[in-house]
Order: C-alpha cells, then sequence, then structure tokens
C-alpha cells in the first residue's frame, strides 16, 4: 500500500525546497488512478490542486513560510463543500451542485498550506455504517475488497490506508469517523463537539456533527487537528480551544487512571475482536496505567436515543433540498407541490427517505414528548454518566465496533442490523465527548480499533494517550 | 337578542421588523428595500448545504428594549426553534423563530380610549426570520422568488385577548406604533410593513365563554385595523343573529371594498414540527446584561406625555408631538431648560416649523423668552424661530437683519395710531360705540402700518387713550 512520511516531514521538505507540492499532487493523483477499483474516490479536483501547488512551490522559492502543512494534498469526504469540483455528499440530489463557498476547515487546512485533490466516497449524506449507502457506488475494504471499508466516512479511511493521500478529512455524527478507522486500521478523531467549525459542511444531524482527520498515526491526527480548530464566527456551537498546541502531547501511560466501560465489553462482541482488546488493555495496564472497570448503565440506551435526535435533525436539515434553487429539480413536475415531491421522490436514497420519515415522525405534534423530549432526557443521562466517569478516570476505553469489517451486502437488507454497528461509537457523539479509534491488532486478517474517550475538551491529553498507545504496539 | 348584547374579544398579532443593520443569522445589509431582487443575500439567506446561522446580537438589544417599552424585561433564559413548512420562500425548509421559551413573555401597554386608561397585557413576544417575496408575474406560469428579505429579524408581540372594540385596537395598534418607534426597535414604516397587525375577533353574548374567532392577516395601518375590526365583529353579529355560525378562518381585508373576505375554504391544520434549533446556543442574558441594555433605551411615550402634560400642554397637541419624533427630544429639552411657558412656545415653534434642518434648544429658548419680555411680539417671534430652524442663523442676527425688534416707544406707536384712527372711522367709532370686537381690527391695522414691530399690547392701550376709552 502507498506510503507517505509524517505530515510534518512531508511539510518540512516542502518548505526546504526537498520536495515540490506539485509533484506530491501527482503522486496523490496518480496513487487515485491506480487505486480506482477500490471505489474510494467520487471525483478529483486535479486543476485546482495543481494550481496551488504551484502557488506553494513559487513561495518556498521566493523563501516564503508556507505553514505547518506546506504542500501536502488531501483528500475530503464530499460532504464537505470545495471550490473547483462537485460536492454532493454522494447522493444524486446534488448532482452536479458546485459549491459557491467553501467548509471552514477546507479554508484553514488551505491556509496551512495544505491541498485538497479529491473527494472522497460516503454514504450519502453520512447516513450509514459501510458507505454501502451511497448513490454513486460501494467503496472497498483496502484489506478485502469483498468487506465494506465502514461509513459513513469510508471512502476517506481506505484513501489514507490505500496511501491515495497522507491524510483525509471525515465527519462524525454517531461514529463515522471512528468505525470506518477500525474497519480499515487508520488512526480516526472525532475530536470534542465544537472544537472544529461545522460551516460549509453538509449537515447531517447538527447537534452532534462533528469534523476530524483519519491518518496513519496520531502524530498526524494532532497536526491535522491543530490546524483545523479554533474559532469561526460562522458557527455559533464553537467551543474555545486548547491553548497549547495539540501536537505538543504527553504521551506517558503510567498513572493514567483508564476504566474499562463493562457495557462495551458485553457478550456481542466477536470473539477476535475481544481477544485484541483485551491484550491492548493489558498492554497499558503493564505500561504502568491503573485500568479498573467502570459501568455506565445508559450507554446502552445511547444508541435508540441516537436513532429519534439524529433522525429528527435529518428529516429537518434535509427540508432545504427541495429542488428550487440547487440540486436535482424534477423535469416532470406541472407545479410546485408535485417539484417538490419528484423533486425529492427523485434525489433522495432509500435510507435517506428512511430518516426523514423516522425524523418527521418523531417530531410530529402528539409524539414530540413521547419520542424526541425522552430521547433528550436519556441524552441527558448519558451526560452524566460521562461526566461522573470521568471524575474518576482520565480515560475510557473499549473496542470501537463490536466486529471488523463484514462482507459487502451482509447487513443491507436490514437496516436494524446496520445501526446496530455504531452501538458503541455513539455515546460520544451524544454526549460531545471527543473519541479516538487506533488500530489494535487484527482479527481474522482484519483491523482492529481499540476506542479511547475523554472528557470534553480534554483532545490533547485523548492524542497523548493514543499516541503512547501506538507506540506500545 | 340586540347586537348591543355581544361581547366582542379581539387579540392582536403584531409583527415588527427590527432595525438592525444586518440579517437576523448573517452579517447582510437588513435595508432590502430598494434593492435589486436578490442581491442582498449569502449562502446562509439561499439555505446552501452547510450553512449555518449566527445570531446578530443587535437584535437581542433590540428585543430587550420591546421587553421594556412592555413594562417587562427580557427572559434571562430564551431559545431558537425551527418550525417546518415547505414553501418557495422559505429557503432552509424550516423558518427560525421561538416556540416555548421566547425572549419576552408577560408584560403590559397601556392604551387611551376616551380619556380612559386601559392596560392590555402582552402574552409573549419571540424572534423570529422573516420569509423572502414570492413574485407572481401577471400571464406569466411561473413564479419568481426574491430572497433579499429572508432573513430579515422580526419580532412577533401577541396580545393578551384584551381589547374589547375596533377603537381599541387601533389605540393599541397606535401605541404599539409608538413604542416601538421611540424604543428604537423598528422604523415602524407601516407603507413598507415594518408592523404588520393580524387581528383575531370574536364575539359572544356570553361574557365567560368565548365566540368561535376569525383571523384577518396582514394589516399595515392603524385605520384598517379599526375598520376590519368593525366590519368583522358586525358581520360576526348579523351572522350569529340570523343563526349562523361563525367558521374559524383566515379572512383578507379588502381596503378597497372596505369589507373582510374568506381566504381559505378550511382551516387546514399545520403540523409545523417545532424542533431545538441545535445551531444557535440558547440566549442566556445577565442582570447585568439586561441593566446594560437598559441604560441604551431612550425616553418612552408614557414618560414624554406625563412630562408634556406637567407643563400643561394639552393632551391632543401631546399625541401630535409624538407623532412628530424629531420634534419630542428637543421638546424635552426644553422642559429641562426653560419655564412651562416658554417651554410651551418652543414647543408651538418646532410644531409649526416646516423646515427644520438646523435644530438649536438654545435658541428656541432664546425666541421663546424674547416674546415672553415682550421683545418680540409672537408674530415676530414665530418668524424668527422659523427662520433660525431653517438656516441655523443666531436669532439676534435674524432680528436685525428682518429689523424686528418689538417697538414699545409709545411716541412711535401714538403716530402710526393716529393715523389709523383717520384712515378707519367706521371701526373706530364702532370701538366707541362698545363695540370692543373691532378693536382687533384696529390693533392689527397698527401692527401692519408698523410692519410687525409695534407692540400689541402697546398699541390697544393707546387706541383706547385716542378714543377716550
Amino acid at each position: 500500500m502507498g506510503q507517505w512520511p509524517a505530515l510534518s516531514e512531508i511539510a518540512f521538505k516542502v518548505q526546504s525546497g526537498q520536495l515540490k507540492a506539485v509533484d506530491l499532487v501527482d503522486k496523490s493523483l496518480q496513487a487515485i488512478a491506480d487505486k480506482q477499483d477500490y471505489q474510494a474516490i467520487i471525483s478529483i479536483i486535479p486543476d485546482r490542486a495543481r494550481q496551488r501547488a504551484s502557488q506553494v512551490d513559487e513561495k518556498v522559492k521566493k523563501a516564503v513560510q508556507v505553514g505547518p502543512l506546506a504542500g501536502i494534498p488531501f483528500i475530503a469526504k464530499d460532504n464537505f463543500l470545495t471550490f473547483g469540483g462537485e460536492t454532493t455528499a454522494a447522493s444524486n440530489i446534488l448532482r452536479g451542485f458546485k459549491a459557491p463557498y467553501q467548509a471552514t476547515a477546507i479554508e484553514k487546512l488551505e491556509e496551512a498550506g495544505a491541498i485538497c485533490v479529491a473527494k472522497a466516497n460516503l454514504d450519502a449524506f453520512a447516513h450509514g455504517s459501510s458507505t454501502e449507502n451511497s448513490d454513486w457506488f460501494v467503496t472497498k475494504n483496502p484489506h478485502d475488497k469483498t468487506r465494506v471499508p465502514g461509513g459513513s466516512s469510508g471512502g476517506s479511511a481506505a484513501a489514507v490506508i490505500l496511501g491515495l493521500a497522507p491524510f483525509a478529512l471525515g465527519t462524525d455524527t454517531g461514529g463515522s469517523i471512528r468505525l470506518p478507522a477500525s474497519f480499515c486500521g487508520a488512526v480516526g478523531l472525532k475530536p470534542t463537539y465544537g472544537l472544529v467549525s461545522r460551516s460549509g459542511v453538509v449537515a447531517m444531524a447538527s447537534s452532534t456533527d462533528v469534523i476530524g482527520p483519519l491518518t496513519k498515526t496520531v502524530e498526524d491526527a494532532a497536526l491535522v487537528l491543530e490546524v483545523m480548530s479554533g474559532q469561526d464566527q460562522l458557527d455559533s456551537t464553537m467551543i474555545e480551544r486548547d491553548n497549547n498546541s495539540y501536537t505538543d502531547l504527553d504521551t506517558k501511560i503510567k498513572g493514567k487512571k483508564i476504566g474499562v466501560v463493562k457495557e462495551y465489553m458485553s457478550d456481542g462482541l466477536e470473539p477476535g475482536v475481544r481477544i485484541q482488546i483485551e491484550s491492548a488493555i493489558e498492554k497499558l495496564k503493564n505500561a504502568g496505567a491503573q485500568v479498573t472497570e467502570v459501568s455506565m448503565p445508559s450507554l446502552p440506551l445511547a444508541l435508540a436515543a441516537y436513532y429519534i435526535v439524529s433522525p429528527a435533525e435529518v428529516s429537518s436539515n434535509l427540508a432545504r433540498y427541495d429542488g428550487q434553487r440547487y440540486g436535482h429539480s424534477s423535469k416532470k413536475a406541472v407545479d410546485l407541490d408535485q417539484s417538490y415531491e419528484l423533486s425529492r421522490e427523485e434525489g433522495f436514497g432509500l435510507e435517506a427517505k428512511r430518516r426523514i420519515m423516522i425524523g418527521t415522525h418523531v417530531l410530529s405534534s402528539g409524539y414530540y414528548d413521547a419520542y424526541y423530549k425522552k430521547a433528550q432526557t436519556v441524552r441527558t443521562m448519558i451526560i452524566n454518566e460521562f461526566n461522573q466517569a470521568f471524575a474518576s478516570y482520565d480515560f475510557l476505553v473499549g473496542p470501537t465496533a463490536p466486529m471488523v469489517a463484514f462482507k459487502i451486502g451482509e447487513r443491507t437488507d436490514d437496516p436494524l442490523k446496520m445501526y446496530l454497528t455504531d452501538i458503541i461509537t455513539v455515546a460520544a457523539n451524544m454526549a460531545g465527548n471527543p473519541a479516538i479509534s487506533v488500530p489494535a491488532g487484527k482479527s481474522q486478517g482484519l483491523p482492529v480499533g481499540l476506542q479511547l474517550i475523554a472528557s470534553q475538551r480534554a483532545d490533547r491529553a485523548l492524542l497523548g494517550i493514543a499516541k503512547g498507545f501506538e507506540e506500545l504496539a | 337578542m340586540s347586537a348591543g348584547k355581544y361581547i366582542p374579544t379581539i387579540g392582536i398579532e403584531t409583527h415588527v421588523q427590527l432595525k438592525t443593520k444586518t440579517k437576523l443569522f448573517a452579517a447582510v445589509d437588513n435595508n432590502a428595500r430598494d434593492a435589486a431582487p436578490n442581491t442582498l443575500i449569502s449562502h446562509i439567506c439561499v439555505g446552501m448545504p452547510g450553512a449555518l446561522p449566527y445570531l446578530n446580537q443587535a437584535a437581542i438589544e433590540l428585543a430587550a428594549r420591546a421587553a421594556f417599552a412592555f413594562n417587562t424585561k427580557p427572559q434571562a433564559f430564551s431559545k431558537f426553534d425551527r418550525k417546518h413548512y415547505f414553501y418557495p420562500d422559505l429557503p432552509k425548509g424550516y423558518q427560525i423563530s421561538q416556540y416555548d421559551q421566547p425572549i419576552i413573555v408577560g408584560g403590559h401597554i397601556d392604551i387611551l380610549v376616551a380619556g380612559q386608561a386601559k392596560r392590555i397585557g402582552i402574552t409573549r413576544a419571540h424572534l423570529e426570520e422573516d420569509a423572502g417575496k414570492n413574485i407572481h408575474p401577471a400571464g406569466a406560469d411561473y413564479s419568481l422568488v426574491d430572497l433579499n428579505r429572508a432573513g430579515t429579524p422580526l419580532l412577533e408581540i401577541v396580545s393578551e385577548p384584551d381589547i374589547h372594540s375596533a377603537v381599541e385596537a387601533k389605540a393599541y395598534a397606535r401605541e404599539l406604533y409608538l413604542l416601538m418607534k421611540y424604543s428604537g426597535v423598528s422604523d415602524v414604516d407601516l407603507y413598507h410593513g415594518n408592523l404588520r397587525f393580524d387581528v383575531n375577533i370574536s364575539v359572544s353574548p356570553n361574557a365567560s365563554k368565548l365566540g368561535t374567532r376569525s383571523e384577518i392577516k396582514n394589516l399595515n395601518s392603524f385605520r384598517s385595523v379599526e375598520n376590519a375590526v368593525k366590519f368583522e365583529i358586525n358581520r360576526q353579529i348579523e351572522l350569529l343573529e340570523r343563526g349562523g355560525v361563525v367558521v374559524q378562518e383566515t379572512r383578507g381585508w379588502d381596503e378597497a371594498k372596505q369589507k373582510t373576505t374568506s381566504q381559505r375554504g378550511k382551516e387546514e391544520a399545520h403540523d409545523y414540527r417545532y424542533m431545538p434549533e441545535p445551531d444557535i446556543p440558547p440566549v442566556e442574558l445577565s442582570e447585568s446584561d439586561i441593566s446594560r441594555f437598559k441604560k441604551t433605551l431612550p425616553e418612552l411615550p408614557p414618560a414624554i406625555r406625563q412630562k408634556l402634560t406637567t407643563i400643561k400642554v394639552e393632551a391632543k397637541v401631546v399625541e401630535d408631538i409624538l407623532d412628530k419624533p424629531d420634534v419630542v427630544p428637543t421638546a424635552l429639552e426644553a422642559i429641562s431648560k426653560t419655564s412651562a411657558e416658554n417651554a410651551r412656545r418652543v414647543i408651538f415653534q418646532l410644531l409649526e416649523a416646516s423646515n427644520m434642518s438646523h435644530v438649536s434648544v438654545t435658541d428656541q429658548i432664546k425666541v421663546a423668552e424674547m416674546v415672553s419680555d415682550g421683545e418680540l411680539n409672537s408674530t415676530a417671534g414665530k418668524l424668527v424661530a422659523q427662520e433660525n430652524l431653517k438656516t441655523g442663523e443666531a436669532p439676534a442676527r435674524i432680528i436685525e437683519k428682518l429689523n424686528l425688534i418689538q417697538v414699545s416707544d409709545e411716541d412711535e406707536i401714538e403716530k402710526i395710531v393716529a393715523k389709523v384712527l383717520e384712515e378707519n372711522k367706521k371701526a373706530a367709532s364702532d370701538v366707541k360705540e362698545g363695540e370692543l370686537k373691532a378693536i382687533g381690527f384696529l390693533v392689527g391695522q397698527v401692527m401692519a402700518k408698523s410692519h410687525g414691530k409695534a407692540n400689541p399690547g402697546v398699541a390697544q392701550k393707546i387706541i383706547k387713550k385716542q378714543l377716550g376709552l
């Protein structure tokens, strides 16, 4: 699989003239062409990427400091609005959509010298755990082409492992960065809610959507977060970032209090996954961590609550795709009502429709209290349990997913079974806490991910322990 | 049963457009009045994918002022919600509004009806964004959408059903207008729809049981509020008298025909699927925020009325003054700086002005004092006051320029009076015979001959003396 040096090394070499940004972009585009059969990429942005690359090289020539990501190509999930090509969120309803503005995260990365070369596949509108809900095609797992890469940021995770670019961006609403990271063997970081601006990212569920990197190493993830995080007037839900750099990490494991979440180590775990996770926990213990079991009884409710809150927000966020201003507009419609109905009927895929239906139902008058309000109550309980746990523990640990990458088509017939894939990742979204999936061995030749969770805004500490673990493995 | 037995009950919902520079959730110019269609829009106003709203804090401050105007204060905690429906002028498929925790809860407005004070309760007031505008070109098989207005901040004010007549409805509308104007919450340009009234009306023979209500939407003048309410009360009573039933419905006001007409066959039950707006954190105001907002609150009509009444300006004139907000600050300043009599004079000088390019309260007071002291007669005083307002020239210079110093020199006036009596023998003899009204005419002649400079009091005295009265 494709190899790239550490991000900091690439940037250093570009800045010192040892590497040319245009060559890096070409290398990335070449890798994308070579690995087309994995279907990780929806579209490439060659012209703009090369143009930006020559600008970077020009600056280097003039000895101008470019930035910490000088000349580094990257791939954005196709729900990030970017210039130079289409942004589709892998949905037919946005086929042909050219963004009139860029996501803040993209802007910040470009300012730091990074270059977006391509857009990665995803489950349409990020609805899914396997990329099988993409209206374009299914991305294949880099370790086994008959298996899914996980989702919804499956294209991004596969791209990083296939070496299509040194890093990729994903979004995580219920596990969509961590799950594909786990399935593909990448590092996937879901930062604290509000640490990275959501402006310019096609919204799924606004109250749990976060933006994060998919990388080969924790160090790379930390550098990308360092660049992307921080204030943006365009997103009112942002929190203040850590004053210290996310790249200045405390990797010490000794003395750290780590809670093994009992509910995450339930009977539902695949045996092969359990073995790897238990061995990872053993390593942490041997490195001097104080490891004990912790029970968080509300966690099993998180998925049920998530599948009420999230479709409610989805049904609302997808209302703007009505065929009137941009995106797919039905040619068959003869009046306004038909234009709404047919544009949405033709443009949305099955899963989007399912979530719109569920969300519309739970928000309906007479059902709101029974569903939405109750789900929010559960959400508060989960937040309280996390706060309680972090009063005694520095980190919580468990698997990222109860299984390794499953076969393409294995779960598509049963949406409930597909939803259950997110059972472990979703609580951190409901509570807003930072969580990371790091590779922790293999089962049946497929990667297993260890999930570490920290208290809100402890992203720096989380990256530190993850790097510490990475060094043990 | 006679019409008099029915008790009308009226509640009014008012949409007030807030006077912010930019829109409620986007840094885009809010003044859409003269702009070409779809020129004041951004990715937020258009509802682009990934666009997030961010709250204009100026709207919160204006809402706080409105709360003070309603004799209450803004809520310490309020939040935004999404109200869902599909319409081409609503780009996101939902309107951002405030559902169950609005920025204003409670309060009241005092209105005056036939000299009687009446208190109208305010149920609540919430912030929301306006929609765009659908345009239907005549004869075309398409419609156009202008999103310039989309996202304009509105405050929707809901009154209690405390209003019981058309006159009260009009008085409420006008008082709300004045409050919003003087608090600086809105430009209150009625012609451009800055204030839009939706009126709910029912009639019932039973004071403890309300009748079925109809709603008249989008009234934009006090007169249309009054006339629509009057019409609707009569329509409902006549209907009931004939044994009919009032249908709960939305009705429109036909300004030309001066009647309400049914707008929808049946009232559709909308389910707006309200949901807390996840993109905007709740608005939390501390006591210090609230008192900071209160410090910037200008003087409001009730206080202004009181001050004007204290210097004995009659009630009707007080209302005339309130209709001229450019007069008010100067009037209030005059009240604080000079005697009641002079302040009244200043106010009338201002009310009569046709050009107020240069308002100097000091100059205006000076003119008023000169009139009081007899240095200028009232005609000359008016002239000087107007000239000063128009040009800003000092009163002394104007007086000098126009040669207006009042002549109180009795010898001078004696001569003029003699001439006037000579020329107006009929009037002079009338006065002599006790027809005292005619003396005013003679004084007028003296004034004319002296080019307005004679002191009229002195002139009258001398006329009487010369006629031997």
